[in-house]
């Protein structure tokens, strides 16, 4: 394991100073499911305003260390996470940290489009209302515009906001999910499989989108799909058996990898 | 013949078709070398369905129908002299009936004893005494002709009988040669008994529907043969309930349907909430645990028969509510009132709205919840912003179900409302409800041509139609808000 990390580091190619601090970086950190260990002993530094891709095949815990970003885990009853993540320095895991609060700085879009049987409006509405972030209905309505620009929907919507949001096509609904979570102004986007139930076109939508959004956010996203790692992220990790094989740069990853288990994985050897 | 005997014939030919079909399928395609286009079982199947099935209709057909003709053949051979003043020729008819069925029994007693009575030799001298020593009493004397008509019905019944077996079997018969004739390899059995399964199960549900509009026929004609006798205007807007057995009565059902309401409206007051509460902690909060020991725990109180419900009233809350409540109060001094029943009611439909709430927060799917943990919303908020807006049409369902049946509750309003009929705003006073002067109409001994108690059938009615109603407004409501979550 100590071996990894040093590759990883050795590996880390200096860029702009501005990219030198981690936004997210997770030490030690172990996942247990009852019994069965999950995520074992994964330590990772994410950059900030980059897309970081996590690729592997199933069951490797990819999305088990993307829930374990904003402590999504903790809704689930039997499941134990150890050691240590970071967002900004902050521990996560500390206990003075009001998971609620931190899911508000860290959204998340979900596998299937999940939008709430509520209006397109009412959806992006949900998150800043409940936060509080707007005092009047004309500022939230500057919020939920700017969200759903922002998340390429309004074109589509603008003149139907009032009707529901479980309405809108596969690729829409995504699109006002991401929409969602980009209207609480998080800082971290995490995206699980966020167009495994999309069709190609809707697919290239939502992948455009996120090119876009890495402007203004820290986007962390799971995927199957190597030419989509290869197409939105920055940096790629490779999980395998709960462990973090590599992580490397996508370009270096997906040409030369260090690592012969990427290697064959990239090249549909398993998985 | 005996309509089992019929019934048992029926399956012995049907599993005989059953297998010689299949056995003639068999052969035949051995024989052509052609391919069953079926498992041979379904050729036997085509064989014994055609064989029972229509059959066994035309049976139930003629059983229904027969009656009623052989009864209008005899009906007309009684003069309405026989007829004593002031009774029905229905009277009558069922005297003609029992005789008709003592006969019988008379000669089967006879046939015993060895002497073969032919039953044109039964003669009318003191046919009373003898049916009653086979059991048959008679109230008084037969006149000849009705005794004539018995003899006519029982003529009647027995022909029909023998006509309804001869026909039965013939269908049986002609309908299974045809079918087995038919049987070729290239004959689709399996898409014909596939249709008869079809049929079958339009058939159950078409039981049910009929069923339905018989009963809300028979409601209709009795309801317009009330009409007949009793303005319509004072029945639904008079403010008075007061039946009298003389005649003159004032049958205003306004009281009656304000009982109903009130009750239901407080039993819902009391269910709603609580049943709501325990549907969100149950489906969210509590443990595996916790969930299987309350939830069955609760469900109990849907299985308390009403009656008990009424007597927890009637001794415990009646004049709890009124040695606390109502006499401090200066309300009341009657242990019989709404409020008593309303709770009571109320406790008893907490497990309709609790149990079912439940069933359809838990089909909110989780990746909701997920969506909005993930927007960083507690619990609470989720649970009432998210999935309960999810699970709305399903609860209001739900609570519309817990009032139809709080609105056709009978005994706890009996035990703890009282019976008095009365406006009243107070719900320490005793007032009663729709369905529990349905009871009090019907019971006892009033005849029964009589509006008061004719009466009946148009509450049973009103009452279905305000039932219906809420049924209507509840799929309008669940159709308008329904939320796909795919």
């Amino acid at each position: 394991m100590m071996n990894n990390i040093s590759t990883t580091m050795t590996t880390t190619p200096t860029k702009a100073p501005a990219m030198n601090e981690p936004k997210i970086s997770a030490r030690n950190v172990q996942v247990y499911y009852g019994e069965k260990h999950a995520i074992k002993d994964v330590n990772i530094d994410i950059r900030p305003r980059s897309v970081t891709a996590f690729i592997g095949p199933s069951g490797c815990g990819k999305s088990t260390f993307l829930r374990c970003i904003n402590r999504m885990n903790d809704t689930i009853a039997n499941c134990r996470v150890e050691g240590n993540i970071s967002i900004d320095s902050e521990n996560i895991y500390d206990p003075k940290v009001d998971p609620v609060q931190l899911r508000a700085k860290v959204g998340m879009v979900f596998q299937k489009p999940n939008p709430f049987p509520k209006s397109i409006y009412e959806n992006v509405a949900y998150g800043p209302r409940i936060h509080g972030l707007a005092r009047k209905k004309s500022e939230l309505d500057d919020i939920v515009s700017s969200a759903l620009q922002k998340a390429g929907l309004w074109g589509e919507v603008k003149d139907r906001l009032d009707s529901p949001g479980t309405g809108l096509s596969g690729g829409q609904q995504q699109r006002l999910c991401i929409a969602r979570a980009v209207a609480v102004s998080p800082e971290v986007i995490l995206m699980d499989e966020p167009c495994s139930a999309l069709d190609p076109i809707a697919t290239a939508k939502v992948e455009e989108l996120i090119h876009e959004l890495r402007e203004n956010f820290t986007i962390v996203i799971v995927t199957h799909s190597m030419q989509q790692a290869a197409r939105v992220s920055q940096r790629t990790a490779m999980f395998h058996l709960g462990n973090l094989v590599e992580e490397n740069d996508t370009d270096k990853m997906f040409t030369n990898p260090d690592d012969q288990r990427t290697q064959d994985y990239i090249m549909g050897r398993f998985g | 013949m005996d309509v089992g005997f019929i019934i048992l014939i029926l399956a012995v030919l049907a599993a005989l078709g059953h297998v010689v079909g299949r056995r003639r399928a068999l052969a035949l395609a051995a024989k052509s070398g052609v391919k069953l286009h079926s498992l041979p079982g379904y050729y036997g199947q085509t064989v014994a369905l055609f064989t029972a099935v229509p059959a066994f209709v035309v049976l139930v057909a003629w059983l229904f129908v027969q009656p009623g003709i052989v009864e209008s053949r005899v009906s007309g051979m009684i003069p309405d002299s026989v007829i004593p003043e002031g009774g029905a020729r229905s009277l009558v008819m069922s005297d003609v009936r029992r005789i008709a069925g003592g006969l019988d029994a008379v000669l089967a007693r006879d046939g015993q004893r060895g002497a073969d009575v032919p039953i044109e030799a039964l003669d009318f001298n003191n046919i009373r005494g003898r049916l009653a020593e086979v059991g048959v009493a008679l109230g008084g004397d037969v006149p000849s002709e009705v005794f004539e008509a018995a003899k006519a019905f029982r003529e009647n019944s027995r022909t029909g009988n023998l006509m309804m077996t001869v026909v039965v079997l013939a269908v049986a018969v002609v309908l299974g040669m045809l079918a087995y004739r038919r049987i070729e390899p290239e004959l689709r059995a399996r898409n014909i008994s596939e249709s008869f399964v079809k049929s079958l199960l339009l058939g159950a549900s078409l039981v049910a529907i009929l069923t339905t509009i018989g009963i809300v026929g028979s409601l209709i004609v009795e309801t317009f043969e009330f009409f007949q006798r009793y303005p319509a205007q004072d029945f639904f807007f008079s403010t008075v309930w007061n039946p009298q057995f003389r005649g003159g009565s004032d049958l205003g059902i306004l009281p009656l349907l304000w009982g109903t309401f009130y009750v239901s409206i407080i039993s819902l007051i009391v269910a709603v909430p609580l049943g709501l509460l325990i549907a969100v902690y149950l489906s969210e909060y509590a443990g595996p645990a916790t969930r299987g020991i309350v939830k069955p725990a609760i469900e109990v109180l849907a299985g308390i028969p009403t009656i008990v419900y009424g007597l927890f009233a009637l001794v415990t809350v009646g004049p709890f509510l009124r040695d606390w409540l109502a006499q401090p109060l200066g309300l009341g001094t009657s242990s019989s009132s709404v409020l008593t029943a309303g709770l009571v009611m109320g406790i008893m439909i907490i497990p309709f709205v609790s149990s079912l709430s439940d069933d359809i927060i838990n089909a909110v799917p989780q990746a909701l919840r997920d969506g909005s943990y993930g927007l960083g919303a507690t619990q609470s908020e989720t649970i009432r912003q998210v999935v309960l807006p999810a699970a709305l049409p399903g609860i209001v369902g739900a609570i519309l179900l817990a009032a139809s049946r709080a609105i056709g509750e009978t005994m706890i309003v009996v035990l703890g409302a009282g019976a008095a009929a009365k406006l009243d705003l107070n719900p320490f006073e005793a007032m009663t409800t729709v369905t529990v002067k349905i009871v009090s109409q019907l019971t006892g001994d009033t005849e029964f041509g009589s509006p008061e108690t004719l009466v009946a059938f148009a509450l049973g009615l009103t009452l279905f139609v305000i039932t219906l109603g809420l049924n209507v407004l509840a799929l309008y409501i669940v159709r308008k808000y329904r939320e796909q979550y795919e």
